[in-house]
């Protein structure tokens, strides 16, 4: 992993994902997915919906850099991803904070490793903390906080880190409904505020479109015999995402059919 | 209908690394209770002694000293109040094993981190060294003394060399264990938040792993205080252990069982600093369980 290499990619923020032509296969030949060409946006946040097992996480996984793709193209903002780097930010279901930090030393943990002067680590730390609200509890460790607090440090951390492209994974699938309601609000602001690419797999398709600007909608799988790919990509066109509206319902309804049916045969 | 490709949730807990004292609640009953049993053992003692008895295995009680003069021999090797051989030599002895005791055991820390670290962490590591630890570990450091008088002399150094050995094993074990489980989901966070490799090893894994270190350390520690005895019977002048042989060398059974306490105090308190100092080190971060 050389990351002398990606780091010069956070200055431009050029984050143009392309995928072209991936599949990937397991030790063993199962195939996770095949296929699956998909190009993003600078500044756009797409959604990855789709049963359990097809493969959304896998292809988050692959732009993260912790898997290696079998086959195919896939390149953030014009360099082929080889590895994991801070152009690429995660937020993980299970938030992935170091226990042993507190929340302060989690959001600093990213800029601190690019070696910026001290007060400049210190000032973009307490930015972010503010700007995910935790500013009260800068000096709390993960397990004292609540699980959608423990998000929020997540978040907050990778932000801090500038990335040019920021990859959840479920990131809200362990909170319960309300906290869940409140932070999806919150990446709504953050993004529009940041205008960071951002691509979300999640179960939830109300999720999806209350946030993306499209939804990819994935099928198949390794756990249905046949390798995943991307079924369509549905555009969320919607001026207004009030979730009650018969507008969002119509989304809602059209993206819960492509995921809950069988493709039909060529 | 949940997915969840990889890793586990970390368990980390708000409570210190290292066991507390038991819990303030009842803490004079603990007192208490500790009391009976020892004061009991003094009893026996003395009248075993008294009465010459004569227990299984062969275990003459006429030719222990009594407490009482284990007592007056403790307060003359600690304060000189009897003018032999043995006056005030504790302030001798005590810094001469302590300066063993640490310097083999820094020296196998030294070693035995890195090594558990990239062993706990490196199959190819693992692979290489295992064998070669699993080969040496069962023998022990007696077997070793004959050997180590041939190979270094008689002298700190030998002696050096016995406690470093024998502290490094459950050093390097408790590191491998510990950096063996240090859960995937934490070693992804640091690589995407752009940790170089080596950077990963120190961030991640070492504060980790920090609690089956400290527990390794610990253990290595109490056993260079047990191996302290034997590594001065290599020939060396001053030292707890070596006062014990030459106690009895010259037959005063009091000294023997004053060293054996003086070292059983200095190995707990010295116990009770590797911990005070990783409680400073750590002050109240939480670590992983």
């Amino acid at each position: 992993m050389d990351l002398e290499d990606v780091e010069h990619l956070t200055a431009g923020r050029t984050a143009d994902v392309r995928i072209a032509g991936l599949s990937k296969v397991y030790a063993g030949g199962v195939a996770a997915m095949a296929d699956v060409d998909l190009t993003i946006a600078s500044g756009e946040f797409v959604a990855v919906v789709g049963a359990s097992g097809c493969g959304k996480s896998t292809l988050l996984r692959i732009l993260a850099g912790f898997e290696r793709p079998s086959a195919g193209v896939v390149e953030v903002g014009g360099t082929a991803v080889t590895g994991p780097g801070p152009d690429r930010g995660v937020v993980f279901q299970d938030y992935g904070l170091f226990p042993w930090l507190s929340v302060r030393e989690n959001v600093a943990y990213g800029p601190s490793r690019k070696k910026l002067p001290k007060a400049e680590v210190a000032a973009v730390t307490d930015r972010f903390i503010a700007a995910v609200g935790l500013t009260r509890f800068a000096g709390r460790y993960p397990a004292q906080l609540s699980g959608g607090m423990q998000q929020r440090v997540a978040i907050a951390r990778v932000l801090a880190n500038d990335p040019s492209l920021l990859l959840m994974d479920e990131p809200f699938g362990a909170l319960d409904a309300l906290t869940r309601a409140d932070l999806q609000a919150e990446l709504k602001r953050i993004h529009v505020d940041t205008r960071t690419t951002v691509v979300f797999v999640t179960h939830s398709i109300e999720e999806a479109v209350y946030l993306a600007d499209r939804v990819v909608v994935m099928t198949g799988g390794a756990s249905h015999g046949v390798p995943g790919s991307i079924r369509r990509i549905v555009p969320v066109d919607l001026a207004d995402r009030d979730v009650t509206s018969p507008a969002f319902n119509a989304v809602k309804r059209e993206i819960a059919e492509l995921v809950h049916t069988a493709p039909a045969p060529v | 209908m949940t997915t969840t490709d990889a890793g586990t949730v970390p368990v980390a807990a708000a409570a210190p690394t290292v066991p507390d004292a038991p819990p303030r609640r009842g803490r004079l009953r603990t007192v208490l209770l500790g009391l009976p049993v020892p004061l009991l053992f003094l009893v026996l003692w003395h009248l075993g002694r008294a009465q010459e008895w004569e227990l299984p295995l062969g275990i003459r009680m006429g030719f222990l000293p009594y407490p009482a003069d284990v007592a007056a021999g403790l307060v003359n090797y600690v304060a000189g109040t009897r003018d032999d051989a043995f006056s005030s030599l504790l302030w001798e002895d005590l810094p001469a094993s302590a300066l063993r005791v640490v310097s083999g055991f820094v020296l196998a820390t030294l070693i035995a981190v890195p090594l558990g670290v990239l062993m706990g962490r490196f199959s190819t590591a693992n692979s290489l060294f295992d064998p070669m630890i699993n080969l040496f570990r069962p023998i022990p450091a007696t077997a070793w003394v004959p050997l180590v008088a041939l190979l270094i002399g008689y002298g700190d150094q030998a002696s050096i060399f016995l406690i470093t050995l024998s502290a490094f094993f459950p050093i390097v074990l408790g590191t491998i264990s510990g950096a063996r489980q240090v859960p995937e989901r934490l070693l992804e966070a640091a690589r995407m938040l752009g940790t170089s490799g080596v950077g990963t090893l120190l961030r991640v894994v070492l504060p980790a792993a920090a609690p089956a270190i400290v527990n390794g350390m610990r253990v290595g520690l109490g056993l260079a205080w047990v191996i302290l005895v034997l590594s001065e019977t290599t020939g060396v002048p001053t030292g707890l252990g070596s006062t014990i042989f030459l106690a009895r060398d010259v037959v005063q059974t009091d000294q023997i069982v004053v060293g054996m306490i003086c070292i059983a105090v200095a190995g707990f308190l010295s116990d009770r600093l590797l911990t005070l100092f990783f409680r400073v080190l750590f002050r109240d971060r939480p670590l992983i369980k």
